[in-house]
């Protein structure tokens, strides 16, 4: 929405110009400019006042029907105050930022261009319904791809009770490895994703043996297990900026692909693919913790430790599984984030703070409240774009995981007794 | 030799520093938070921005006396401590932490958006702000002065007689309530918060009190910090540097009234120490081969190490070097 108004300002700029070189070479000094914007067209009968700085008028003047204006400084070269008087705008056209003043300053013999920063209301109006369900389904993606990394996160809370923060640098160690193989040893992206999930089981499997499992049985508290998944957190992010480099780069396919229509929506093959290859290994995920053995085993470990571990679970077992799971979904979700935005180093702890908000919205410790909260964090990400800047995006997440604190501290999926 | 001596004396200077400083102030903090209350604050950062740009907003955007500006940001952070308690103290300890590192990154993403910018001056940050509290100074702001082979500009040295003052000070403050009867109902919240409820303690009021109380000492460090560097940036307040933090606590010891303070000078001097001793090692005449480890990454090298050194402290010494292992709050959920 902000680039399609832009685009209208930037109309405005152009036609401005070609004024321009009709009569920079005017004697004496002039202020001129032209009103329009892509759906309007010029803009006739608006009042456009310039005064001196210290607020004395000089000369005014109404757009013509090409919507210019130009006014003649009898004072010379020196500092204006142009206005633009937004009482005489059409309907539905709106000054956009800058508002309807501008400081000039213009130099001897010098015919000086002010642009006003005006767009097309209606524009907005028509096309807000179509917008938000792009929107919408730009979040459904999103939103997958942050659940396939909070499942692993949520049930590895529910069976060790370990909030790991350190789980962002699964997501980033996976798509980083995917980046390697396809970048540098140059095998086709879905190849290398798949010997990085392997690869991200493998690390996964590695936290457990090599730490957590130590830690639990050395009885290590739940507080000092936090800070230390921290620390490792930390480690590991810089190792990363240290190996991959601190800027943020793409995988060499599929790149640049544009986007196909489907009656009113647009959307590129590979985010199509995305949101469909998310679906199916989450739907497979739930099949898994539904029907299978080792699934049952996971919730019932997930739901009482001890009373699974007298009823003949291997625990140690299936939290190994849990990890190897964790680490091989948060992989795919790195490669998926790294295919549509881009690989970097920190990508692990802006969604780890994302895939919080979805863990603790559905539920902390709940497989499936992991699922439905990521989803509705991804979306409300990407529809709040909307109304505000891209580069802030993020923050509607967090303030959601802040809101659902004060109002259902357990989550929607989440048992009452769980937060204590 | 020579190198050595340079690195030492570099290390030496990091060790009564403005960044010292900084970190003392947020550790005290994290000490009143995590050490005597058992609160997990993940968002100490967040505080020490509100404080620095309290400063640098109230001057430099609005023209307010320099003063103000102090109050400005210990009002901020008294009012986000109060933001974050609301919803989570009721929780456990876990929700607060993820509560916490979600606040402090949606301030930083709010101060850095291109919106803010009339405001804040988003990714450029602020600057120009501190000449008020250089004209106090007793010091010759031009002036450099040689102590102990480093050598320090005025301006750093009043920067630094300032905060080690606000530490001296806390350190008094934090004493004094810690064996006072608010000090004992805080320590009994943090070993068992149901029993000082049943004491008829109101638990959650005690915890917002200590929150505020710490979130100031994190406001009062960020002061200094932006004070020091005479700017302001929100990239400057990463999220890391909360846990840096951290480091220095648990390294001096937690639940220790100088605790904080000794594990920050600790730990900065051996952070200048490794890092200054990576650059001569890395550097045109190092031992260090380039592809191994180059210049350039031995900045990051920092947080690695800080990162291995706080799993290894947790795991082996979590009193650190001066705490009481039965004092530590380590395993309550």
């Amino acid at each position: 929405m902000l680039r399609r108004f832009v685009a209208v300002v930037v109309l405005g700029f152009a036609a401005l110009l070609t004024v321009l070189s009709g009569q920079a070479s005017a004697e004496g000094e002039q202020i001129i400019g032209t009103l329009q914007t892509g759906r309007s067209g010029p803009i006739e009968g608006v009042t456009i006042t310039v005064e001196t700085t210290g607020g004395d008028e000089v000369g005014t003047d109404q757009t013509d029907s090409d919507g210019r204006f130009a006014i003649e400084l009898p004072d010379g070269a020196g500092d204006y105050v142009v206005t633009l008087d937004a009482d005489d705008l059409p309907d539905g056209v709106i000054l956009r930022e800058g508002g309807a003043e501008r400081r000039i300053t213009v130099g001897a013999n010098r015919t000086q261009p002010v642009a006003f920063g005006i767009g097309d209301g209606s524009l907005r109006q028509a096309s807000a319904n179509i917008e938000i369900l792009q929107r919408t389904l730009e979040g459904i993606r999103f939103g997958l791809l942050i659940a396939m990394a909070a499942v692993g996160l949520s049930l590895i809370f529910g069976t060790t009770g370990l909030v790991n923060f350190a789980h962002g640098e699964l997501v980033a160690i996976g798509a980083v490895i995917a980046w390697f193989l396809n970048v540098d040893a140059g095998i086709p992206l879905i190849p290398a994703t798949v010997a990085a999930i392997a690869l991200g089981a493998v690390v996964g499997a590695i936290n457990e043996l090599g730490l957590w499992r130590p830690l639990r049985n050395r009885g290590t508290g739940l507080v000092a297990m936090l800070v230390i998944s921290i620390g490792l957190s930390l480690a590991l992010r810089y190792v990363l900026q240290i190996v991959f480099g601190g800027r943020a780069r793409a995988y060499v396919s599929f790149q640049g692909q544009s986007a196909t229509s489907y009656g009113v929506i647009r959307i590129t093959d590979k985010d199509l693919f995305s949101i469909a290859l998310s679906l199916a290994v989450l739907i497979l995920v739930a099949l898994m913790l539904q029907k299978t053995k080792v699934g049952k085993a996971m919730r019932a470990v997930a739901d009482n430790r001890d009373l699974a571990s007298s009823s003949g679970i291997n625990v140690d077992r299936v939290i190994l599984f849990v990890w190897m799971l964790g680490g091989a979904l948060a992989t795919l979700g790195g490669v998926l984030f790294g295919l549509s935005d881009q690989v970097s180093w920190d990508m692990g702890f802006q969604l780890l703070l994302l895939m919080f908000a979805g863990v603790v919205l559905g539920g902390l410790g709940t497989a499936y409240g992991a699922l439905v909260g990521s989803l509705i964090v991804g979306i409300f990400v990407q529809v709040s774009t909307i109304v505000i800047p891209d580069e802030t995006k993020y923050v509607g997440g967090l303030l959601l995981l802040i809101v659902i604190l004060v109002v259902r501290p357990s989550g929607i999926l989440g048992a009452r007794a769980r937060i204590g | 030799m020579q190198q050595v001596l340079d690195v030492l004396i570099i290390s030496t200077k990091a060790f009564f520093g403005p960044l010292a400083v900084f970190y003392a102030l947020m550790a005290i903090g994290l000490n009143v938070h995590f050490g005597y209350t058992g609160l997990l604050n993940f968002g100490q950062i967040g505080f020490a921005m509100l404080g620095g740009f309290g400063i640098a907003i109230s001057v430099t955007t609005y023209g307010l006396p320099f003063v103000v500006g102090v109050l400005v940001g210990l009002l901020a952070a008294v009012l986000f401590a109060l933001l974050l308690g609301l919803p989570t103290l009721r929780l456990r300890a876990d929700y607060l932490a993820i509560v916490t590192i979600a606040a402090a990154e949606i301030l930083r993403l709010l101060f850095r958006s291109v919106s803010a910018t009339p405001i804040t001056g988003a990714t450029r940050g602020l600057s120009g702000f501190s000449g008020d509290f250089y004209a106090l100074s007793p010091f010759e702001t031009s002036a450099r002065y040689t102590i102990l082979g480093a050598r320090w500009s005025g301006r750093e040295l009043w920067v630094v007689s300032v905060g080690w003052t606000l530490v001296a000070l806390g350190c008094l403050a934090v004493w004094l309530l810690m064996r006072s009867p608010w000090g004992r109902v805080i320590k009994a919240i943090r070993e068992d918060e149901d029993a000082a409820r049943s004491l008829g303690k109101n638990v959650y009021a005690y915890k917002m009190q200590s929150l505020i109380l710490g979130g100031i000492f994190g406001a009062l460090g960020g002061m200094i910090y932006a004070l020091a560097t005479s700017s302001a940036n929100p990239d400057q307040y990463q999220s890391a540097n909360t846990f840096l933090a951290y480091a220095a606590l648990i390294l001096g010891g937690t639940a220790r009234v100088l605790g904080p303070v000794i594990g920050a000078m600790i730990f900065w001097f051996l952070l200048a120490f490794t890092e200054s001793g990576l650059v001569e090692l890395t550097g045109a005449d190092g031992i260090i081969p380039p592809e191994i480890l180059s210049s350039t990454d031995v900045a990051q090298i920092r947080f690695v190490l800080v990162g291995l050194g706080l799993m290894t402290l947790l795991i082996f010494r979590p009193q650190g070097i001066f705490g009481d292992r039965r004092e530590v709050m380590l395993d309550a959920r």
